[in-house]
């Protein structure tokens, strides 16, 4: 609707449009975003990510902001970091946050794998194709780095505990030998079947002024 | 219909005791209305002779009295409870009449019947549900119950939709209503008729909102998705701040009478509804932080933690209505305020204790309304029977409810994330059903300004009848008809709830950087808000360590495991159990000995842990539990360690010097005679050695030998480093013990990559690793118990050293590093009532039956 109402006088969205499925509007708020983040800069480096004041408080920052530099989340088959991004590589990271359109319930499938793959990849820091016990703790470990309460170990636990739920669920028996390398992506999508990702991991992009936000 | 008339003969039984009360409502007839009825003395020759001889006059010193009017009222009432629940008992126990037909309805029809029964033994109805009684005592705990128990994150996060809805909703069916009513009024429809505009209006406000304690009743049997049940359930909860306003605005301005109405009386009636909104919620806000900040201090008073709960949460509502604000509102937040931090504040009995009677309470009054909703229908004098006015309200009342819907829906869908699919609106507005606030506000109307009230009752108690019987009943079918996406049953597995907490910093994260104030981002200053002050002041310091969500999951998944672990064994008492009961026998022991050097009574401890353990009970300071564990580990691992064993010994005696403390009381033993529960714990705990016993005998003893050897693996890891081994160390089981060559390498090389076998399903029993790691570590100190008698000594004793390569099982033991603490004690008493009868070990240092002796 959003589209709609905004003209599309500037060209250069249009090709954009076509990649991201953003509407003119959405994209036009994300470009002011973009240009006020990297200072009116044709890129943004990790460094703008981490001046964000609200992003300071995020436990699991660093994962985010990595994400924004993986080039397997540009949809571009590529793949390892980069060391700064463009606005297209923006918007194409945003884009996994994009709110379904409304037949989406034909392409449920395929926006459900292409959301978890975003979370899978952002867990999978090496690459490889699992997220190995190593990685997992990782994770759970900066998840948990907030609350003092709770030390090293216990994070430490909790993934195994949790990668050893994994492991019985997803492989059901193991010989005794076998060996449970971490949890592939098929894997991955089995575990959370039950929730609805592509029903929540959306973002509203329309808001247009958020000036005291800004920094 | 047929069914209905099975439900009757099922009504039998209860209505036998309705002649009972029917006697005591001929008492009480007789004493208002002076005129005996002839057949009265044949009905109440049971009672009276169940009740004594009251009937005979006494003129000497009476030995026995029969005083009725002393106890009337208050046994009227108990009667009335007793009846309804014994009604709703028999509904219940037809399981294929309560699938078709939702409760309620069933509990009006028996409403039916006992009123006919009243009707007609007293010519007069006697009991009807009267507003006083509905809105001070049996309502207010249901609304509670349903804000207690109100999921406050689903909720909030729809609450732009519930407030539309119930906001905006509800004023449209009230004007909308009225104004076709009055409309057609105008157009003759309904005859002679003396009601004006503003009574319309007024009758229109008060059937308009959608009943809480229908809409639970309904929707609670019919499991549909969580959206739509909080949209439904959250309108008819918050739209009671707006027919309170909407009903007193139209009541004053029918006072005032038409002309007296002028802009400044409507303007003040649109400020009334914020000032009454508001105002409820803002009474309900602070009764909850107050409950909240009083059960922060109830540390040495925990028994009467669940009462303040309830007297406060009586209160709020109380003071709301004092005010004249909205006293639904105010018990509804007061209900959702407390819940966090009443929760982690309170003893887990205490919680317990508050759901279990909030429950209770809350079923009782909505049954005891249902059934009074029937019973009021019985009675000749409220009825006036209008029939274009009560048709034509039912289908207004209906239409406009689905164009209401569709029309906020369509709104509402712009702008949301996930729109609110057709089907859903569907149901959403099938669902508007009214209930007994509607009939409530409508007898409290006033006759001498409004003519009609009796036609207005009526009707609203026939829309209450059309809503809940025949929309209850289709609601089941046409949910099925439709394909509504139901309420997922999940389980909660503990990588959901990681992803689920990894999904919310992301999204917070991406609203941050796309500069976005959506509501994650509002959710999440909130939360860090409520985190920095609101849990500071309203929770327990100690609580508030051990609040994090995850962890909780991560510690409520052990428990379920130690239990189902050990009942598991205890059903099939089979080989497999033996074997590891064996070897948690002998952790209890080596386990026993240490506890008992530093705290002799143990045992008391012990009945309070199994409680514990059965209740599901959160680990009230699970950081340290899991610290000590692996302490403890350590510290097995090098048992001739003298100096860890003194650091275990320390850590062990601080871990239950707090676990006692926490959980003083087991919930049975309230007397806080310990001893006496422990002697009974034990005495059953024994009893059930000795079926295991025979069992075990029964069978050869197993091949133990097998497990021998992993105990070996224990490594002489300097202490600091051992953290990480230890816990892969400790898992081995003993089935796989033969493996150990192939494993050990693969240790080694996989260093830290921590290869992950799952290993306990060889077993087929018992697998559950809760307990595994202790057997192993303990195995060597212990082991022999039987197996001793069995060749096992033997082989024990060598392998021992070859340990060391053994291969650590990979973190698959990890998850359970917090339970073994609780739930090996709750073993411990096995491991009392056991030891006398088994052999004391050869080997070993102290000897483990003395201490067991004396708690014997």
């Amino acid at each position: 609707m959003g589209a709609l109402q905004s003209s599309p006088g500037q060209p250069e969205y249009v090709d954009l449009k076509e990649k991201t499925g953003f509407s003119f509007s959405q994209i036009r708020v994300l470009h002011k975003r973009f240009k006020l983040l990297s200072h009116n800069g044709e890129t943004l480096k990790r460094d703008h990510f981490n001046s964000i004041p609200d992003l300071a408080c995020n436990p699991i920052r660093s994962q985010i902001i990595e994400a924004f530099f993986d080039r397997r989340n540009f949809r571009q088959n590529g793949e390892g970091p980069v060391d700064e991004i463009h606005f297209e590589e923006f918007l194409m990271v945003m884009s996994h946050f994009k709110a379904p359109s409304p037949r989406m319930i034909e392409e449920r499938e395929s926006v459900r794998r292409e959301k978890l793959r975003f979370i899978f990849n952002m867990h999978d820091t090496d690459n490889d194709g699992t997220i190995t016990l190593e990685e997992y703790r990782h994770v759970i470990d900066e998840l948990l780095s907030l609350s003092e309460a709770l030390e090293k170990d216990t994070a430490k636990s909790i993934a195994d505990a949790a990668m050893l739920e994994v492991a019985s669920t997803s492989m059901g028996h193991m010989e005794p030998d076998e060996f449970y390398e971490g949890i592939t992506f098929e894997h991955f999508l089995k575990l959370l079947k039950g929730f609805e990702i592509e029903l929540k991991m959306n973002v509203h992009f329309s808001m247009m002024d958020t000036p005291t936000f800004c920094k | 219909m047929q069914r209905c008339g099975y439900v009757h003969l099922w009504l039998l039984g209860p209505v036998l005791l309705i002649f009972l009360i029917s006697g005591v409502t001929k008492v009480k007839g007789d004493v208002a209305h002076q005129e005996p009825h002839p057949k009265q003395p044949s009905e109440l020759k049971s009672n009276q002779t169940e009740h004594g001889h009251g009937s005979s006059a006494i003129t000497g010193i009476p030995v026995v009295a029969f005083k009725w009017h002393h106890v009337e009222t208050p046994y009227v009432i108990a009667l009335w409870i007793l009846v309804a629940c014994v009604g709703k008992l028999v509904i219940e126990s037809n399981h294929h009449v309560t699938n078709i037909i939702p409760e309620s309805a069933l509990l009006i029809c028996f409403g039916f019947v006992l009123g006919g029964i009243i009707w007609g033994a007293d010519g007069v109805q006697t009991f009807t549900l009267t507003p006083n009684v509905f809105f001070f005592y049996l309502l207010p705990q249901i609304i509670l119950d349903a804000g207690y128990s109100m999921p406050n994150k689903l909720f909030f996060s729809n609450m732009g939709a519930i407030l539309i809805y119930a906001v905006i909703g509800t004023c449209w069916n009230a004007a909308s209503l009225g104004l076709s009513l009055w409309g057609c009024h105008m157009g003759g429809a309904m005859g002679d008729l003396d009601i004006g505009l503003l009574q319309y209006l007024l009758f229109g406000s008060l059937i308009a909102a959608v009943d809480p304690v229908a809409v639970i009743a309904v929707f609670e049997q019919v499991h549909v998705n969580e959206v739509l049940f909080i949209l439904v359930f959250g309108e008819s909860l918050l739209n009671d701040g707006v027919t309170v306003v909407l009903f007193n605005v139209f009541d004053a301005f029918v006072s005032l009478g038409g002309p007296q109405i002028d802009a400044v009386e409507i303007i003040k009636g649109i400020i009334s509804f914020f000032v009454v909104a508001f105002g409820g919620s803002l009474v309900g806000f602070v009764f909850g932080l107050l409950i909240s900040f009083l059960t922060r201090g109830t540390k040495n008073i925990q028994i009467i933690e669940p009462g303040f709960v309830f007297v406060l949460g009586y209160l709020s509502y109380l003071t709301a209505e004092m005010l004249s604000l909205s006293a639904i509102l105010s018990i509804v937040f007061c209900g959702m305020c407390c819940q966090k931090y009443i929760n982690t504040n309170m003893d887990e009995r205490s919680v317990t204790t508050v759901r279990y009677v909030m429950k209770v309470l809350a079923n009782g009054s909505e049954t005891i309304i249902f059934v009074f909703l029937g019973i009021s229908a019985i009675d000749k004098t409220i009825w006036v029977w209008n029939t274009g006015f009560i048709l034509l309200t039912l289908f207004f009342i209906f239409i406009y409810r689905f164009i209401g819907v569709f029309f906020l829906t369509w709104i509402l869908n712009r702008y949301r994330l996930v729109r609110v699919e057709f089907i859903d609106q569907l149901i959403m507005s099938y669902g508007g059903l009214r209930g007994a606030v509607a009939y409530g506000l409508a007898t409290m109307l006033d006759e001498n300004k409004i003519k009609e009230k009796n036609l207005m009752v009526c009707t609203s108690l026939i829309v209450v009848y059309f809503t809940v019987i025949l929309q209850g009943i289709t609601m089941k079918p046409l949910v099925n008809w439709l394909k509504v996406k139901r309420a997922a049953v999940t389980d909660i597995t503990l990588v959901e709830k990681l992803q689920n907490k990894v999904f919310d910093h992301m999204l917070v994260a991406i609203e941050d950087i796309s500069g976005q104030i959506g509501h994650n981002y509002m959710r999440d200053k909130w939360n860090h808000f409520e985190e920095k002050w609101m849990s500071r002041i309203l929770m327990k310091p100690s609580a508030r360590k051990s609040r994090d969500y995850v962890f909780n999951v991560f510690h409520q998944l052990n428990l379920k495991d130690a239990m189902s672990y050990v009942e598991e064994g205890e059903r099939r008492g089979s080989l497999e159990f033996i074997r590891n009961e064996t070897a948690i026998i002998d952790f209890k022991k080596k386990f026993g000995d240490d506890f008992s050097e530093v705290m002799p009574d143990i045992t008391a401890d012990t009945s309070a842990d199994h409680s514990a353990m059965s209740s599901m009970r959160r680990d009230p300071v699970p950081s340290i539990s899991l610290e000590m564990h692996e302490q403890t580990m350590n510290g097995m691992r090098e048992s001739e360690d003298i100096n860890t064993h003194h650091l275990l010994q320390q850590h062990l005696y601080k871990g239950r010097k707090q676990h006692r403390h926490r959980y003083s009381r087991s919930h049975f033993d309230t007397n806080k005679d310990e001893n006496e529960v422990q002697e009974i714990f034990q005495r059953t705990m024994r009893s059930r050695l000795e079926s295991f016993k025979s069992t075990k005998m029964g069978v050869a003893p197993p091949k133990a030998i097998s497990k021998h050897p992993k105990k070996d693996q224990q490594q002489k890891m300097p202490n600091g480093k051992s953290r990480d081994k230890s816990k892969t160390n400790y898992s081995g089981d003993e089935d796989f013990e033969f493996s150990e060559g192939g494993n050990a390498s693969g240790y080694e090389a996989s260093g830290h990559s921590f290869p992950m076998r799952v290993t306990y399903r060889a077993g087929a029993g018992i697998e559950n690793p809760a307990f595994m790691p202790d057997l192993d570590p303990l195995a060597p100190v212990q082991t022999p118990l039987w197996l001793s008698e069995s060749e096992m000594d033997s082989s024990r004793v060598a392998p021992s050293q070859r340990a060391q390569v053994r291969l650590p099982r990979g973190p698959s033991d990890l998850r359970r590093l917090a339970p073994p603490r609780i739930s090996t004690r709750s073993d411990d008493s096995f491991l009392q009532a056991d030891v006398p009868l088994t052999p004391p070990p050869p080997a070993t240092p102290p000897p483990p039956p003395y201490h067991y002796d004396g708690s014997m």
